[in-house]
C-alpha cells in the first residue's frame, strides 16, 4: 500500500509493521512526531505493544534494555543531544548484545542551538559496537527499519541498530513510501526468540563482573558478529530484494563504473550528488556518486573496489571531527590504503546549511584543480 | 573446565565457549566472594527473636531465613547492615583472622 509519509512517519511504521512489543522514547525535536504518532499507534491498537513514557532520553534506553532483556523486541528513537544524554547505555546496548532498533534523527549539537541536519550526534556513538545505518529517502527509512530488526537479531550478529536520516529533509519532508501488507513482513521477519534472556524458569546473571580474563573474549566476539554482519546483511538485502523488490547495498553505487571523479557522501546529501552527477556527465566530465549506508561495519573491502580506479575521489562530510576532518573521509582514506588514487576530503552543510547542486559540482571543479588542499570548506563565509 | 547439570560450562576457557555477553549460569556456585571479609557477623542464638529483619536487609543476600537465621560465610562480604538493623542487638562482629 502506497502512503504519502514524512520520514518520522515512515520510521514509525516501520518499527509498526516489525510489530515491537515496547517503545519507549522520550520527545526531542525533530524526532518528536515519531514519538507522537507511534503513541497514536498503540493508543488505537494497531500495534500491540507497552508504550512506556520515561522523563528522559537516558531512562528511554534502559526502558529498552530492561525489556530486550526479558525477550521483547523495542524500540526509540531521538535525536542530537538525546542521543548524547543515552551515551553511558548506547555502550551498554551494545555489550549486552541486545539487538536494540533505534532511529536517530540527525541534528547538530548545540550551542548554538540548531535543530537542522549535521551527522555528528550519531558519529559520535561510533565505538560503542552498535551497527550504523545512513538513509536517503523516506523509503529506504521505511524498509532499513524493518531489515535491522532482521539483521540485529540474527544469532551470528546480536548487535543493535541506529538507523540515521537528516533532521526536515527527510524527517519532515512527505515522500511516496510503499508500506508492505502485515503478512509478508511477518514472513520475512519472524518473532523475536533469543537464546538468552531473564527468565525464571532459568535465571542467569547479566552483566555480572567481568575480569581481564574474559572481558578481552567479550570484545573479541563483538568484532567478530560485525566481521559476521558484513556477509549476512548482504545476505537479508538480498532476501529483501527478492520479497519486495526493492535493493540495498551496504553501499549504492552511481555511474561508478568509468567515473574519473568520484564522490563518496552518505545521507540526503547522496541524492543531490547524483544529480550533479547527471549534470557532470551531460558536461562531459566522468562523475560518479558512491553513498555509504553502513558505517559500521564499516564496508571497507567493497567501498575500496569501487574507488580505486578512479582518477580523484573527494569525500563529502556532513560533520567534522574537530581538529582533524570529516569521519567518513578518514573511514574512506583507510579503506584505500595502499592504492594511490589522491583522495580530498569536503566539508558541508554542517547545521543544515544547504548543499545545492552547484557547491557538489564546485568539489569536482577543486579537486580537477592543480594542487588542492586535503581539507576543503565548501561555502564558508569568511 | 567446570560444567552445570546440563554440561555447559561455568567457568569458560575462550571466546569458544563463551556466549556472546556476560550471562553467566551457575557461576555463583564455583566464584565464592568472601575473600575481602575483614569481619566476620555472628548470630547469637539466645538474643534472636527471629525476626528476619538481618534477612531482608542483607544485600548479598547471604542470610538464609531459617529460625534463627544462618549466615552463610562463603559469601557474606562483612558489611556489617545486619548487624547495625538487628533490633535485638543479637548479631555481634568479630573481626577476621585474628
Ligand atoms: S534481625 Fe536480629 S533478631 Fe531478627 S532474625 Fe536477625 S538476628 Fe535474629
Ligand atoms: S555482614 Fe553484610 S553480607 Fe554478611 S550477613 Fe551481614 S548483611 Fe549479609
Amino acid at each position: 500500500m502506497k502512503r504519502v509519509l514524512t520520514g518520522n512517519y515512515a520510521a514509525a511504521y516501520g518499527a509498526t509493521a516489525a510489530k515491537v512489543n515496547v517503545v519507549a522514547a522520550y520527545p526531542i525535536t525533530p524526532q518528536t512526531t515519531i514519538v507522537e504518532i507511534l503513541s497514536e499507534i498503540v493508543a488505537n491498537g494497531e500495534l500491540n505493544a507497552e508504550f512506556i513514557k520515561v522523563e528522559s532520553e537516558h531512562s528511554a534506553l534502559a526502558a529498552c534494555i530492561g525489556a530486550q532483556s526479558a525477550g521483547a523486541r523495542t524500540y526509540t528513537a531521538t535525536s542530537s543531544q538525546g542521543l548524547a544524554l543515552m551515551h553511558e547505555l548506547i555502550h551498554w546496548t551494545a555489550r549486552a548484545r541486545l539487538p536494540i532498533v533505534m532511529t536517530n534523527v540527525n541534528r547538530a549539537l548545540g550551542p548554538g542551538w540548531s535543530i537542522w541536519a549535521d551527522a555528528t550526534d550519531s558519529v559520535s556513538q561510533r565505538d560503542t559496537g552498535w551497527m550504523q545505518v545512513y538513509c536517503e529517502n523516506n523509503q529506504e527509512v521505511y524498509d532499513t527499519t524493518l531489515m535491522a530488526y532482521k539483521i540485529s537479531e540474527h544469532a551470528d550478529i546480536l548487535l543493535p541498530t541506529l538507523v540515521n536520516l537528516d533532521a526536515f529533509f527527510l524527517s519532515h519532508t512527505s515522500q511516496v513510501v510503499d508500506m508492505i501488507d502485515q503478512d509478508r513482513v511477518d514472513a520475512f521477519l519472524p518473532t523475536y526468540a533469543p537464546e538468552y534472556k531473564l527468565d525464571i524458569d532459568n535465571p542467569r546473571s547479566f552483566g555480572s563482573l567481568t575480569s581481564p580474563d574474559h572481558y578481552y573474549e567479550f570484545s573479541y566476539k563483538m568484532h567478530k558478529a560485525h566481521e559476521a554482519a558484513k556477509q549476512i546483511i548482504p545476505e537479508v538485502h538480498a532476501q529483501f530484494a527478492k520479497e519486495f523488490g526493492r535493493e540495498y547495498g551496504m553501499t549504492e553505487s552511481y555511474r561508478c563504473d568509468d567515473a574519473e571523479y568520484l564522490l563518496v557522501t552518505y545521507g540526503t546529501i547522496a541524492g543531490t550528488t547524483m544529480d550533479a552527477v547527471d549534470r557532470m556527465r551531460d558536461k562531459g566530465i566522468k562523475a560518479g556518486a558512491l553513498k555509504i549506508r553502513y558505517f559500521r561495519p564499516f564496508p571497507s573491502e567493497e567501498v575500496r573496489s569501487i574507488l580505486k580506479n578512479a582518477i580523484k575521489v573527494g569525500v563529502i562530510d556532513r560533520m567534522i571531527s574537530f581538529g582533524h576532518e570529516g569521519a567518513f573521509f578518514t573511514e574512506t582514506k583507510a579503506a584505500m590504503y595502499g592504492e594511490t588514487v589522491p583522495l580530498y576530503g569536503f566539508i558541508a552543510g554542517l547545521g543544515g546549511r544547504d548543499v545545492s547542486i552547484k557547491d557538489i559540482e564546485s568539489m569536482v571543479d577543486k579537486m580537477q584543480a592543480e594542487d588542492p588542499s586535503n581539507l576543503i570548506w565548501i561555502g564558508v563565509k569568511e | 573446565m567446570t560444567k552445570k547439570d546440563d554440561q555447559k560450562p561455568i567457568v569458560f576457557e575462550g571466546a569458544s565457549d563463551m556466549p556472546p555477553m556476560s550471562a553467566s549460569q551457575g557461576s555463583m556456585s564455583v566464584n565464592k566472594t568472601a575473600s575481602w571479609r575483614s569481619i566476620r557477623p555472628i548470630i547469637h542464638e539466645e538474643k534472636c527473636k527471629s525476626c528476619m529483619i538481618c534477612w531482608k536487609f542483607c544485600p548479598e543476600p547471604a542470610i538464609f531465613p531459617t529460625s534463627p537465621p544462618t549466615i552463610n560465610y562463603d559469601y557474606c562480604k562483612g558489611c556489617g547492615i545486619c548487624i547495625e538493623e538487628c533490633p535485638f542487638d543479637a548479631i555481634t562482629s568479630e573481626k577476621e583472622g585474628k
